[in-house]
């Protein structure tokens, strides 16, 4: 332990501690723009600097180590004055266009500037006058706000793997840019989205598509009917004040029929769907030699990283469509047969944690029901905006129940929403498939957790199957490169783009920690927990549409509807 | 009448550097050899009492530097001549490298030998592509002789950037990434290049380690000022008679420098100002000149010896246009990486744009004050710690400048 005194209180905090680890124990706030608790420290911003007694320089606490006898001061006049001209300096060239920016109130800059009481800027304001990046359907950049702290390029190169973002210029003229000076949809980036949280300011974000929404509640010939993803409901409610996971669903879809969709049912549908469909798909690999290991298909961040740097794995992939897919085929075809209602009228919405789905919704690929399956994409975010500009009053709202057909769901569903879920489901379902006897213990905690990379193993009849599961694209490429190098020992592998996997998005509520992923996954199996029904091939509607509709798992319907194929992206990486 | 006092020129037009033989004739290699019949700690020892400090500017003992380095214990070292000289108006480890590359090399290979490194680099300057060959043949005939023994040393050039002369930008740039400055600690000789422990030393202070070995610490440390011991090598420039290089005891006066190595100012015109240590360092009116040029007094005038470069304004030179295109220099070298020194490097120069173009006011000097006393202690590295300081200076030495250009 070191012994040290920051503001005159004394303190001992373990070696190797930083000055702002050490404040943060005693309760002292040390401002901070470029550091971020999952990342390395960068200390770029200096916006942390202290005093340091024998110092002549001032050092920044998010780097600066403590020292036994170390005599700290975190908020004197010369500490004050350095961090407001530095913050003046940053906001000289940052736009000040606050009120229509997509982090107002949400923005770390933002918040600095007002805690340092920044008035009139003594530098005159210079913006770089740089065009805004609207080259993908799923993710904008606003170069001109880019503070330079670089946690998109670590998220985007270190976390993800992918290597999309990159710095260019020096000086005065550096920039964060995609690869090679490209536009984000000509670089390898796979819309995950992570760099938005990574974002302290709005420099990044999501594209909305709240306007779209909009036009087609006004239009009456419209039939708008949304689809919402497990993970936002666990997040949603922190974008409504309210604490994880506490949002009800059943008022939630109260809320979703107020704000003006007509029809309000769940992906967690066809999440216990895909089950049937990817369980079936495995055991028949596994049972006729087909390519193994086999990677689930769900996250379409995921399939973009796979479709640009591992082409020549893409028989590997499960050709299953995500969930939310498989739903907007269904919903234009199947749902609007049950209904009776035209699907030419019908404007399909999904509300995901996800980015990348707005970029899967477009794919040209993506129209089985001989119409565009899913219209739009909306965020986690987007859809706490609407529940704003909607003005909706939870404490009013009185619940309800999903629309019939396809709203039923079990625990298998809403596991999806965290890592290993989708790989927990699918044991659920195939053990008893193969052994034709009850599984007792539904819970497979080996795929439960935050780590990066976890494995398991299954005895079905004496066949063992190997499983491993990966969140966080970097992680994704150490399974890969195995596969790649035919060293994989596993039969299949579950990978989702995103850190903690869906609940940890790129379209979910700003997370500046892991820890809120954490909570976020807690919650998930929670849900799981009071859900009666656990298993995917137990719920009622699954079992009606397969006896109604599909008639077997990969059966020839399903194969039009519910199944796909990749493409090598083929992108000039370099 | 001061006198020159060559040390580390002492081969200086007196063997031709592209034959070893001639190094060897005057006694080269012969303190690596001496070095060698001493223990680690010893060598190490003798350059901690010669009380030689580093010569690219910032003054570090050069022996605790080795020491921290010996100390740290891995299976692989690096020492690395920093050759990037980048200050305007510095031209001494050119001089060294051009007329005396052997010099450096058996610095090198004493300063692996006792921290226990088998590789150095020497980083060179992009500027200086000719002398590429120069070291490359140099180290080419020592290796043949085995006179480095397992001591192997690559060149590696720079690309231009004036911050890679920093040394932890320096071996980002080694490393093949963008010349960036690290955070310290882990300082360089505890993690260094390829997180290795490394020793970074300018090419002056390497050329000084075989006079050390040779003639003893005692025999260094009684040369020039007793807390700055040694030579310097100063470049001079600008308004003075006799524009040269030189090699004085470091308790020559700047006085003497101008007006006695620099033969006066130029015709009969009065001296202003001098910049001494590139365009990092202070303006110096005429009331200092008395001041020594070692470490420590140039520090109790709030000023530096840099590298060595002594540049000379005489009476009629502008010199907030003269400060203004220090900045503008300062602007165009930041990387970019912390914040304060990319975007202060750019105001400092907006503001000194407007006050020398004659539309600035009292304000703009105030907030040019604030700004870059800002910077001098919050700015990553010494980059941008030192843009300010011509500013600075000549705001505080010669006001009346600035009041002349005021609106």
């Amino acid at each position: 332990m070191v012994n040290l005194t920051i503001d005159g209180i004394k303190t001992s905090v373990p070696d190797g501690s930083t000055i702002l680890q050490a404040a943060q124990k005693i309760g002292i706030h040390i401002p901070t723009l470029c550091a971020h608790p999952d990342r390395i420290v960068k200390s770029n911003c200096r916006i942390c600097v202290c005093e340091v007694e024998g110092s002549r320089l001032l050092q920044t606490a998010c780097s600066q180590p403590v020292f036994e006898g170390m005599v700290v001061k975190t908020r004197s006049p010369k500490v004050i004055e350095a961090r407001q001209i530095i913050l003046e300096l940053i906001l000289s060239n940052h736009p000040q266009d606050c009120l229509n920016c997509i982090r107002n109130v949400n923005c770390e800059l933002q918040h600095l500037a007002k805690e340092y009481c920044i008035r009139e800027n003594p530098f005159k304001l210079k913006t770089k006058g740089l065009p805004k990046d609207y080259s993908t359907p799923a993710i904008f950049r606003d170069p001109n706000k880019c503070v330079l702290c670089r946690r998109c390029v670590e998220t985007c190169t270190v976390i993800q793997g992918v290597g999309a973002l990159g710095l260019e210029n020096r000086g005065y003229h550096t920039m964060i840019v995609p690869s090679m000076g490209k536009n984000l949809g000509d670089s390898p980036c796979v819309m995950c989205g992570q760099c938005i949280h990574a974002c302290p300011v709005g420099a990044i974000g999501e594209v909305e598509y709240i306007d779209e929404l909009m036009e087609a509640i006004a239009d009456p010939n419209t039939i708008v009917v949304t689809q919402i993803a497990p993970a936002v409901r666990v997040a949603i409610g922190e974008e409504v004040g309210m604490k994880t996971g506490e949002m009800p669903m059943n008022k939630l879809i109260t809320a979703l029929r107020q704000i003006g969709f007509d029809y309000v049912l769940h992906t967690n549908f066809t999440a216990d769907l895909t089950i049937m469909e990817e369980g079936h798909e495995l055991l028949q690999r596994l049972t006729t030699g087909g390519i193994l290991p086999m990677f689930t298909s769900c996250s379409p961040g995921w399939i973009n990283f796979c479709e640009t740097y591992y082409p020549d794995l893409l028989d590997n992939l499960s050709t299953c469509k995500s969930p939310q897919q498989m739903f907007g085929a269904l919903l234009k075809t199947y749902w609007a047969d049950k209904m009776n209602i035209d699907a030419k009228k019908i404007f399909s919405v999904s509300i995901m944690p996800c980015t990348a789905k707005k970029y899967e919704a477009f794919r040209p690929e993506m129209n089985a029901s001989g119409y565009q399956d899913v219209d739009i994409v909306l965020t986690t975010r987007e859809l706490g905006r609407l529940l704003r500009l909607c003005e909706i009053d939870f404490d009013k709202v009185e619940p309800s129940e999903f629309d019939p057909w396809m709203g039923d769901y079990t625990g298998a569903a809403v596991i999806f929403g965290a890592s290993g879920g989708v790989m927990e489901a699918a044991l659920r379902t195939v053990y008893e498939v193969v052994m034709q006897e009850e599984l007792k213990d539904v819970n497979f905690t080996a795929t439960r957790g935050f780590q990066g990379i976890k494995e398991a193993e299954v005895d079905l009849n004496g066949t063992v199957v190997k499983v491993a599961i990966a969140n966080g694209l970097s992680n994704a490429r150490k399974l890969m490169d195995q596969v790649r190098a035919g060293e994989s020992p596993y039969h299949f592998i579950e990978i989702m783009a995103c850190p903690g996997g869906c609940i940890g998005g790129g379209g979910q509520p700003i997370t500046r920690s892991n820890i809120k992923r954490e909570e976020r996954i807690a919650s998930i199996y929670i849900e799981d927990e009071q859900c009666a029904i656990r298993k995917s091939h137990e719920n009622p509607e699954i079992k009606m549409v397969y006896e109604e509709f599909l008639h077997e798992p990969l059966g020839h319907k399903s194969h039009e509807l519910l199944h796909t194929h990749y493409h090598a992206k083929n992108k000039r990486l370099i | 009448m001061a006198e020159e006092m060559r040390v580390v020129l002492r081969n200086y037009g007196k063997i031709n550097p592209l034959k070893i033989e001639d190094y060897l004739s005057v006694g080269g290699y012969e303190a690596l050899k001496k070095a060698r019949t001493m223990t680690k700690k010893a060598v190490i020892e003798e350059v901690i009492q010669s009380k030689l400090r580093g010569r690219g500017g910032a003054g570090f003992n050069t022996g605790q530097k080795w020491a921290f380095a010996h100390e740290t214990q891995d299976d692989q070292k690096y020492v690395i001549c920093n050759a990037d000289e980048g200050e305007p108006g510095t031209y001494k480890d050119r001089m060294l490298m051009e007329n005396d590359p052997h010099a450096i090399f058996e610095g090198m290979a004493i300063c692996g030998y006792a921290i226990g490194a088998n590789k150095g680099y020497v980083y060179c300057r992009g500027e200086y592509p000719h002398l590429i060959t120069i070291l490359k043949t140099a180290i080419y005939q020592a290796k043949q002789r085995c006179i480095l023994e397992d001591f192997d040393i690559e060149v590696r050039t720079g690309a231009g950037a004036f911050v890679c002369g920093e040394e932890t930008a320096l071996l980002e740039s080694i490393e093949g990434h963008r010349g960036e400055p690290r955070i310290r600690p882990p300082f360089p000789t505890q993690k260094g290049l390829w997180q290795k422990p490394t020793v970074v030393n300018n090419v002056e202070t390497l050329a000084n380690i075989p006079v050390i070995i040779d003639k003893g610490a005692a025999h260094f440390a009684a040369i020039g000022a007793p807390t700055y011991p040694g030579t310097k090598i100063l470049t001079l420039s600008g308004d003075v008679n006799n524009r040269t290089f030189f090699e004085v005891p470091t308790n020559t006066t700047i006085r003497e420098v101008i007006f006695e190595f620099g033969d006066g100012i130029l015709g009969d015109r009065k001296f202003k100002a001098v910049q001494i240590g590139g365009a990092s360092g202070a303006f110096i009116a005429a009331n200092d000149l008395d001041t020594q040029i070692s470490f420590d007094a140039m520090s109790a005038i709030n000023s530096t010896l840099g590298s060595g470069a002594v540049y000379v304004l005489d009476e009629t030179r502008d010199i907030i246009d003269v400060t203004t295109r220090i900045a503008r220099f300062f602007e165009h070298e930041s990387c970019g990486k912390c914040a304060p020194c990319r975007e202060g490097t750019a105001r400092l120069h907006e503001l000194m744009w407007k006050l020398n173009s004659g539309r600035g006011s009292a304000k703009d000097i105030a907030l040019l004050k604030k700004l870059g006393r800002v910077m001098s202690i919050t700015c990553l590295c010494g980059l941008g710690q030192a843009a300010p300081t011509a500013i600075l200076t000549t705001i505080e030495r010669f006001s009346d400048d600035y009041e002349a250009k005021l609106m």
